[in-house]
């Protein structure tokens, strides 16, 4: 127990990679239904459209909005997808006990992804958004689909994932490297 | 394995050493000028930023944030015209988007992300500082609420959800009017006051003045 703010203390968080991984798995498994299944279902004159996270970001292009289709592909797409390689990286990092980049490259690694991946909800919020707006009766109706639950969970479990990296095992390696060119 | 320190660690010294939160390495603890802030020389973490106010700051930016909610839920936040119908949207609205069948947890879920979270921080920083302000000892709870308030940090996003907002405006500005109301902008105006008080907020330095052996 620390005594000034009552946290219970660890020299290294216990089963940092197991959680890691565990929590990884999750989030990679999630995905995949995330970008089979519709996000948006729409509803014009009675016609119902379907369209996925990617068919989302295609209809914006259509629609001119090529920055914003950026966006919502950088946080939906590009980000999680990166965030799986970079924990993945991490953790086998850590593991092996060395890698290609240097320790403070990795660090770098951990905050930028620690940082960016609460981003990845944009597409939640657009979704929980449009149809609490679009609701013209007959018009025009959207209602969210079952993806919008896949990813949700996705991106929740990837931050517990990054939370749970303790990153101060990437320093670690480093020490005994150095106590090992001492001996 | 040989487990020497990097610098010799007398008990009756540990308040000159500081261990960086980021990559353990014990160093002599460096207070930077005014305005300044210190890095961990291994792996460039922030380590203190000693900056003016910071219980003043902080403080104020818990209690704008609690005000600007309340008028964030309360009034109406974007409305929509087309082909004769209007439909008011309000963040309660944004919440509720998901109430039906096996989705409803995310309901909460949402409701957590962009509502319960920043008010909760916002309550535990109030909470934890407040006394300082007025020079009384801090209160019983106040090093565990002041915890909570930075484990609650990463899943507090109001910033998120208002881009959030701006990507579905361009969606839907084609098929219909859409003007904002003013629970738009006092979320805007949250936004920019929690990221304001993320900036200033130096852990090492609060911690410090909660303690009352420091």
């Amino acid at each position: 127990m620390c005594r000034r703010c009552h946290a219970a203390l660890s020299s290294r968080e216990p089963n940092s990679l197991s959680r890691v991984w565990a929590w990884l798995a999750a989030g990679i498994i999630l995905y995949i239904p995330a970008n089979i299944y519709p996000m948006l279902l729409t509803k014009t004159l009675g016609v119902q459209e379907e369209s996925t996270i990617v068919g989302g970001a295609i209809e914006l292009v259509h629609y001119g909005a090529y920055f914003v289709a950026f966006i919502v592909l950088f946080a939906s797409v590009a980000i999680p997808v990166a965030k799986f390689f970079a924990i993945g990286l991490l953790a086998w990092s850590v593991r092996r006990g060395s890698s290609r980049l240097s320790a403070h490259r990795r660090m770098q690694l951990y905050e930028v992804t620690e940082f960016i991946g609460r981003w990845s909800m944009i597409d939640v919020f657009v979704v929980a958004i449009l149809t609490a707006l679009v609701q013209l009766g007959f018009l025009a109706s959207i209602n969210p689909g079952p993806a919008a639950v896949c990813f949700a969970l996705s991106v929740v479990f990837t931050m517990l994932s990054a939370q749970s990296f303790d990153p101060r095992l990437i320093w670690d390696s480093i020490e005994e490297g150095e106590r090992r060119a001492e001996r | 394995m040989n487990n020497t320190p990097v610098i010799p660690v007398r008990p009756d010294k540990l308040d000159k050493l500081i261990a960086c939160p980021s990559c353990d390495l014990l160093q002599n603890r460096v207070i930077p000028a005014a305005g300044k802030f210190s890095r961990c020389p291994r792996c460039h973490s922030m380590l203190i930023s000693n900056k003016r106010n910071v219980i003043d700051n902080t403080l104020a930016a818990a209690v704008s944030t609690a005000i600007l909610m309340c008028a964030a839920v309360f009034f109406p936040f974007i409305s929509l015209k087309g082909a004769g119908l209007t439909r008011d949207a309000s963040v309660m609205d944004a919440i509720g988007a998901f109430t039906s069948g096996f989705m409803a947890p995310l309901t909460l879920a949402v409701a957590a992300f962009i509502v319960v979270i920043p008010v909760l921080r916002a309550t535990a920083l109030f909470y934890a500082l407040a006394p300082l302000r007025f020079g009384k000892p801090p209160a019983k709870h106040a090093a565990k609420s002041f915890r909570l308030a930075m484990a609650l940090k990463p899943w507090s996003m109001a910033e998120i959800f208002l881009v959030g907002v701006v990507v579905a405006l361009v969606k839907v500005v084609d098929l219909a009017d859409v003007s904002l109301g003013p629970s738009f902008w006092a979320f805007a105006a949250l936004v920019l006051i929690v990221v304001f008080e993320n900036s200033t907020l130096c852990k090492w330095t609060i911690w410090r003045l909660l303690d009352p052996d420091t």
